[in-house]
């Protein structure tokens, strides 16, 4: 069509058709890890570990079985003397000659992090909005100082808040409980959620809150009710990422929690099974890990991109 | 336009219809009492998680208490922690491990997810489904996946020793990423950058495309070739957003942790013990608290410090 068809503006069609194929490969390279562990949650033990590693197999729950239940191996004679089993998963378990005990302590932990992870996430998103409206509407004194201090507060190693917060939660009463988690988990987020949500705000424009002032609405009720509406795409966006830290957070855990608050991330690697690591079991707890942030990914990607270049464009 | 009497008048019928306990209590506040009322507990949860444990991390710094022994008289011991942490061998090696794991991490998601970004940027079809493909593994769990990978990175039944194996003709189980000395620092390398290099590609996608198009169609017509259009528009204008991308992610992988915990812990010997991983050995393995305090300040002093430094470097291109 046009006589200066341009390379960058208008690329070749070529020149298109090589990038496809060299950003297809990369995707379905990067893709395999995440792929292996869907798979390897459907394998038996002995599939799991044969060599070569196979591509094609019959799948079996085994996996899935051993991951919520604690068993126990017995002699032949005993297991001749149970009455027969009443479910598929007993079945299974029998099959190796093994009984179930009990559940695991995978669903404590999964739950553990639901809890965590929404209670924390919801807290940093309450604060960080009232904080985010605060900053881009009022004169508050020192305000740009008070944002770097907000967003500096990223800069410290985990570890390195650890020492004095172990030490502090130790004498206070609050380690390995759900509460000290979800406060902790909310100081490192508000920071990011003030300053996401702030540019959110910048954005609406102030007449809106003036009209509804003027229509005699006082500086609350304009915020609830005609701001705070205005908000709910930068809100699910702020939450999606104060979410996936939450859920995804591993040293906190690790070291402030051990038992009755520990999540998931910690206690995955332990699921131990006969012989070294259950791979099966250990690929299906991981699985269940994953899917919520594959689903919430996928869902809001364009929330999740303008958050993550957010940073990079503001500044 | 409304004259003030009648705004007045708005006002007023307004006022009067407000319930009067609600007016006296919501109109009554100030908009500076508002500010501080939503931002004082932001302000305040900071103040408590934050800062005050940086304090104590501080002052613990100067003295030998030992967390697990909680009822021993403290001691003031003076700069000797920071003498001690300076002198030590093992943190100057730690310091390299995590430079050279900072430096080849960089380099290599740089030029891959700029080239990634720049193959993007041509809009092909599908562009936006592959695009959030390659994104996936950034939001997964580090310690997770990093456990996951230790599998793949087995000698034998690995999936990755495997691949590598069938490709470069050599042996499966000839080879341990987790296990040799001199293969482990790349096993984490690997993983890092599988899961990072679509970070750096989405701030360098951001930068392609805040580049106006009339540059280009400028550039045209004043038949700049391809290549010259590259390194006089593209690069430069990228750069700003690249060196950004490189801040962040510098700092996340100097204060690494848990993907290295869950893939080699340090090991083999100490060949990948990064600073974190370090610091949580002397804390809360060896609980030299005032010792491991003192480390712990001079790594937040070399981040922050680092970080300034970059940022004028940063402004300085940027003002270009």
């Amino acid at each position: 069509m046009s006589a200066t068809a341009h390379s960058v503006v208008q690329p070749k069609p070529w020149t298109k058709r090589i990038a496809a194929g060299a950003v297809v490969v990369y995707a379905l390279i990067t893709m395999v890890p995440i792929l292996w562990i869907f798979m390897t949650g459907f394998k038996t033990p002995q599939d799991s570990i044969s060599y070569p590693p196979k591509v094609v197999f019959s799948p079996s729950l085994e996996g899935y079985v051993n991951l919520f239940t604690t068993r126990s191996r017995q002699t032949p004679e005993y297991m001749a003397s149970l009455p027969p089993p009443d479910s598929w998963y007993e079945e299974l378990v029998r099959s190796r000659n093994m009984v179930i005990a009990g559940p695991s302590k995978f669903g404590e932990r999964f739950t553990n992090s639901v809890i965590i992870g929404f209670g924390s996430t919801f807290l940093s998103v309450f604060l960080g909005t009232l904080a985010a409206y605060a900053f881009s509407r009022f004169k508050v004194p020192l305000k740009d100082d008070l944002l770097f201090f907000i967003l500096s507060t990223r800069m410290m190693p985990p570890i390195a808040v650890a020492i004095p917060i172990f030490l502090m939660y130790r004498t206070i009463g609050l380690s390995d409980t759900h509460l000290g988690m979800i406060i902790l988990y909310t100081a490192v987020n508000v920071s990011l959620s003030v300053w996401l949500l702030k540019g959110f705000v910048d954005e609406i424009p102030r007449e809106y809150e003036e009209a509804a002032m003027i229509d005699g609405y006082s500086r609350f009720q304009a915020f609830y009710k005609v701001v705070l509406p205005q908000m709910t795409t930068g809100i699910a966006a702020t939450a999606i990422f104060c979410l996936i830290f939450a859920w995804n957070e591993y040293a906190f855990a690790l070291l402030l929690t051990s038992g009755t608050a520990q999540t998931a991330p910690p206690f995955i690697p332990t699921i131990i099974g006969e012989g070294g690591l259950d791979w099966p079991a250990v690929a299906a707890g991981t699985t269940i890990f994953l899917l919520p942030v594959l689903f919430f990914t996928i869902l809001l990607r364009k929330q999740l991109l303008r958050g993550i270049t957010f940073g990079a464009v503001r500044k | 336009m409304t004259t003030p009497s009648t705004l007045d008048k708005v006002a007023d019928r307004a006022a009067r219809a407000t319930p009067d306990g609600v007016a006296r209590r919501v109109r009554g506040l100030s908009d500076k009492a508002i500010a501080w009322i939503f931002i004082g507990p932001t302000i305040l949860l900071l103040l408590a998680i934050n800062i005050f444990p940086l304090i104590w991390t501080v002052y613990l710094s100067f003295t030998n208490y030992k967390a697990n022994r909680p009822n021993r008289a403290i001691e003031w011991v003076g700069s000797r922690n920071y003498e001690r942490v300076l002198s030590d061998g093992d943190i100057w090696h730690t310091l390299q491990v995590t430079a050279h794991f900072v430096v080849w991490t960089m380099t290599i998601q740089v030029i891959l997810g700029f080239g990634l970004a720049w193959l993007l940027n041509r809009q092909f079809k599908g562009h936006s489904f592959w695009t959030t493909l390659i994104l996936l593994p950034m939001m997964l769990s580090p310690a997770v996946v990093g456990n996951f990978w230790t599998f793949l990175y087995q000698p034998q039944i690995g999936l990755f020793n495997y691949v590598i194996g069938f490709f470069a003709g050599i042996d499966a189980s000839s080879f341990e990423m987790l296990g040799q000395v001199n293969l482990a620092p790349w096993a984490i390398i690997i993983v890092d950058t599988w899961m990072w290099t679509p970070y750096i590609m989405l701030i360098c996608l951001a930068g392609l495309r805040s580049i106006p198009d009339y540059i280009y169609e400028a550039a045209e017509v004043d038949r700049a070739s391809p290549w010259r259009q590259f390194w006089s528009i593209t690069v430069p204008m990228v750069l700003p957003f690249l060196m950004l991308a490189v801040l962040f992610r510098s700092i996340e992988n100097f204060k690494m942790f848990d993907l290295v915990v869950e893939l080699t812990s340090g090991g083999p010997g100490s060949v990948t013990e990064l600073a974190s991983i370090n610091l949580k050995r002397e804390a809360f393995e060896k609980w030299r608290t005032g010792y491991s305090s003192a480390f712990a300040i001079i790594l937040f002093v070399t981040v922050f410090g680092a970080a300034n430094i970059y940022v004028k470097a940063l402004n300085r291109v940027k003002q270009r």
